[in-house]
């Protein structure tokens, strides 16, 4: 990538944040408590979905140029968050719960981490799958 | 009205946070991601700020909180990057690349938050 922005990229990365967003927004709305669910459910999925992306990705020559701004740029780091789990963990400190916020803070790390590599593993074994061609 | 209000906030975020990541990668030949790092901890002192405001106000926030906190903070900053980015660390046997990722982003990402809280709680009072 040169110093130029080409356009495209960067309205296919607006829109698939919005998009992202909205989904996180809502996620939270539906599930309003405790604290901190809804973040953890939104990034452990947006993570699954994130490895599957990229080991599909990692199959596909030559790459479609907007489909890793749109859904791994934007609407999966849309979806995801760093800053509302981090106050979710603040917020159960505040509040006394000094077990629960570590055990939110560390679990919410090792189940994306999980989540990323299932997600990768589970993308390539349905890409391996005997019978599918090319 | 809020939908649309994070909606704005998000698709900013996401642009903000590809832009600065690319300024942020320019030019470096390390492993390690310091442009998911910088928008991660940015964006947990922002929300800090935002959320000391919002304490302070009494209030949800509104469409302020809606445009500024849900979307853009929630957008700018990001957890699957930060996880992809991890296991790919791992996977190239960077172990302590990967660790030294997971350390500071959690630990700088919440000084950065409680920092914002605090310096909002100095302003707003």
């Amino acid at each position: 990538m040169t110093g130029t922005h080409r356009w495209d990229v960067l309205l296919a990365v607006a829109a698939g944040g919005a998009l992202g967003s909205l989904a996180r927004y809502g996620l939270g709305t539906a599930l309003p408590s405790p604290a901190g669910v809804a973040t953890l459910l939104g990034n452990v999925v947006g993570c699954l979905a994130l490895g599957a992306l990229m080991a599909v990705l990692a199959r596909q020559a030559p790459q479609p140029r907007l489909l890793r701004p749109f859904l791994g740029v934007g609407v999966l780091g849309g979806f995801t968050t760093f800053s509302t789990y981090v106050l979710d963990g603040l917020s159960a400190a505040y509040d006394g719960h000094l077990v629960a916020a570590f055990a939110y803070a560390a679990g919410s790390v090792l189940a994306s981490l999980l989540a990323v590599v299932a997600g990768v593993a589970g993308a390539r074994r349905m890409l391996d799958r005997p019978g599918r061609t090319a | 009205m809020t939908p649309a209000m994070v909606m704005l906030g998000g698709a900013g975020g996401a642009v903000l946070r590809y832009l600065i990541d690319l300024r942020v990668q320019r030019g470096r030949t390390t492993a390690f991601p310091w442009g998911t790092l910088s928008v991660n901890v940015l964006g947990s002192a922002l929300l800090g700020l935002l959320t000391s405001w919002v304490l302070a106000a009494g209030t949800t926030g509104g469409a302020v909180f809606a445009l500024a906190g849900v979307g853009l903070c929630g957008s700018l900053t990001t957890f699957s990057t930060f996880g992809y980015d991890t296991v790919q660390l791992i996977t190239q046997r960077r172990h302590r690349h990967a660790a030294a990722n997971v350390v500071v982003t959690v630990l700088a990402g919440f000084a950065a938050a409680l920092t914002g809280l605090l310096a909002g709680g100095a302003l707003w009072s």
